[in-house]
């Protein structure tokens, strides 16, 4: 996305927490500085896909409630990730589907019903300046997005040029492509690195109960309560690298999930790691909800991973009339 | 050669020869963490590259470390612990700042926030225990030790290590076009600096016009 900024959103309402995100900050986890980037990075492409912009291009994040924002000019939108209701000037909008604001539209949305992240995507992408090579917000090191926090009241959002002059034919993504949140899903997950710190009961804890998902959840990490995770020796180790999904346990047994504005390092004993297609799955549980582990081994993860990738690129938006 | 260079040393190599997959490298002190795209290399071909790559490590030059130098100012309020440290140390502050500001530091990684050096040099007679109970708030630039380590906080950020001083240049400046100063494999030194300098560089800092001496 080159050239001046060309159009404007207006921020009426933030909601309580709404950052710009892209495909994230690479190579900079050696400086301690995580990639950031969107929890549920399915929903996100899809919303970018809707308005005909690159997979990685920058949009919005929003948590659990979505914004209120006004088109200062003519704009494409798309709305995906947590159910929750879209209106335009006050009339029902449809999620999952590509809509054309008129300058002065408002656009609103309202409370997630399922999910808990959600995904505004415009035609041309959010066009703050990029830092370290990526637009995505990384909030406790006050970088990227809009100043390196989160939305505000009165923002107004400079969008990229449209990768196409004319505007994108309106398609929807098809109802069977389209994720379900709620439940009590079934995460996978690879042992290690240091499963071998855990008690026999321990890893059966882990992989034979359900957990309840905490409200002390954020982008950094998903904190869990349920059957106590034993240790079998100590449960501090020298610090060490933290991948996206790691699962932390510390001395009170209980695992943490780190997510995308994770810690680079930490010094608590790892028993697993969530497979990166489930992570959008563990990012849409709400507070209160269950959540059950199960591992697989990397031979399986890796296949998982490849029919997850050729289902995303495979989904086919419907046109509408 | 210790583990913590043999670790830096295998990061090396994998930048230098572009190993084919290889998407981002972590550092720490006995670990590196590797991230990989499995559909570019799969886990045991990508192994069996690095366990090659980890015995050559033990002998790889790498490049000259950089000497960075800190100006640091061990004084009141900027160093909150250093006559407690003193004392469970029995040390006069003066004998604890001297023996702090006269040692040379290596940079063996950086992590838990941006851009914070945990680093090793400190003389043997300095390892301290961690604080009882880590502070909520640790001011940005507090330069601190704790077990045999010594660190600098780049952010406002929880902390457990002792308090002896703070510097004013920024570690992490998210506005700048490098934003964190310091890297693996970094030598550092501490300038002892009086309160009326560190009140000088420190506005300097904020008006963009001071650089810290690297070689």
């Amino acid at each position: 996305m080159s050239g001046p900024p060309v159009e404007m959103i207006r921020v009426l309402d933030p909601g309580p927490l709404t950052t710009v995100q892209d495909a994230g900050r690479g190579g900079q986890m050696r400086y301690g500085i995580p990639p950031s980037g969107p929890v549920d990075r399915r929903s996100f492409v899809l919303a970018n896909r809707l308005v005909g912009n690159p997979d990685g291009a920058a949009a919005l994040e929003f948590t659990l409630i979505g914004p209120r924002l006004r088109a200062e000019k003519p704009c494409i939108i798309a709305v995906t990730g947590a159910d929750a209701p879209v209106t335009v000037d006050d009339a029902a909008a449809p999620a999952w589907t590509t809509l054309t604001l008129a300058a002065g539209d408002v656009v609103k949305i309202g409370a997630a019903r399922a999910g808990v992240r959600g995904y505004v995507a415009v035609a041309g992408g959010i066009d703050v300046p990029p830092v370290l090579g990526s637009r995505a917000t990384y909030l406790r090191g006050r970088m990227g997005g809009v100043q390196g926090r989160a939305l505000a009241r009165d923002d107004g959002l400079p969008l990229g040029a449209a990768a196409t002059a004319t505007a994108p034919r309106r398609r929807a993504v098809p109802l069977d492509a389209r994720p379900q949140w709620g439940g009590e899903p079934v995460l996978r997950v690879v042992l290690g690195p240091q499963a071998e710190r855990f008690t026999e009961d321990g890893i059966a804890a882990f992989l034979g109960s359900s957990y309840q998902l905490l409200p002390q959840s954020d982008r950094m990490g998903t904190r869990l309560n349920g059957a106590r995770i034993t240790h079998a020796r100590g449960h501090d180790i020298i610090s060490d690298g933290i991948a996206l999904g790691t699962v932390q346990v510390p001395g009170d047994g209980q695992p943490i999930v780190m997510l995308v504005d994770r810690q680079s390092t930490g010094g608590y004993t790892k028993i697993a790691t969530v497979c990166s297609f489930d992570i959008a799955r563990i990012g849409q549980a709400k507070p209160g909800q269950r959540l059950r582990f199960t591992a697989v081994d990397v031979a399986a993860a890796h296949r998982l991973l490849e029919e997850s990738d050729a289902a995303l690129a495979g989904v086919e938006l419907q046109e509408i009339a | 050669m210790d583990v913590n260079t043999r670790v830096r040393a295998l990061e090396y190599l994998i930048a230098h020869k572009a190993v084919a997959g290889v998407v981002e490298t972590v550092p720490t002190y006995s670990a590196l963490l590797v991230y990989y795209d499995p559909s570019i290399v799969g886990y045991d071909a990508l192994c069996g590259q690095l366990a090659t790559l980890a015995e050559q490590a033990t002998t790889t030059a790498m490049p000259p470390a950089r000497e960075v130098q800190l100006p640091c100012c061990y004084e009141g309020e900027l160093g909150p612990d250093l006559e407690a440290a003193a004392q469970r140390l029995t040390l006069s502050v003066d004998e604890l700042v001297r023996l702090h500001a006269g040692a040379e530091y290596l940079v063996y990684f950086i992590g838990f926030t941006p851009g914070l050096p945990y680093m090793t040099g400190a003389p043997e007679r300095l390892t301290i225990a961690r604080l009882d109970s880590p502070r909520v708030k640790v001011p940005a630039g507090s330069v601190a030790i704790g077990g045999i380590q010594c660190c600098i906080y780049p952010v406002e950020s929880p902390g457990g290590f002792w308090l002896l001083g703070r510097t004013p240049v920024r570690l992490y400046d998210p506005d700048a076009a490098a934003p964190i100063l310091l890297k693996p494999g970094d030598r550092v030194r501490f300038r002892r600096i009086e309160r009326r300098e560190y009140d000088d560089i420190a506005a300097r800092v904020a008006a963009g016009r001071f650089q810290p001496v690297i070689r």
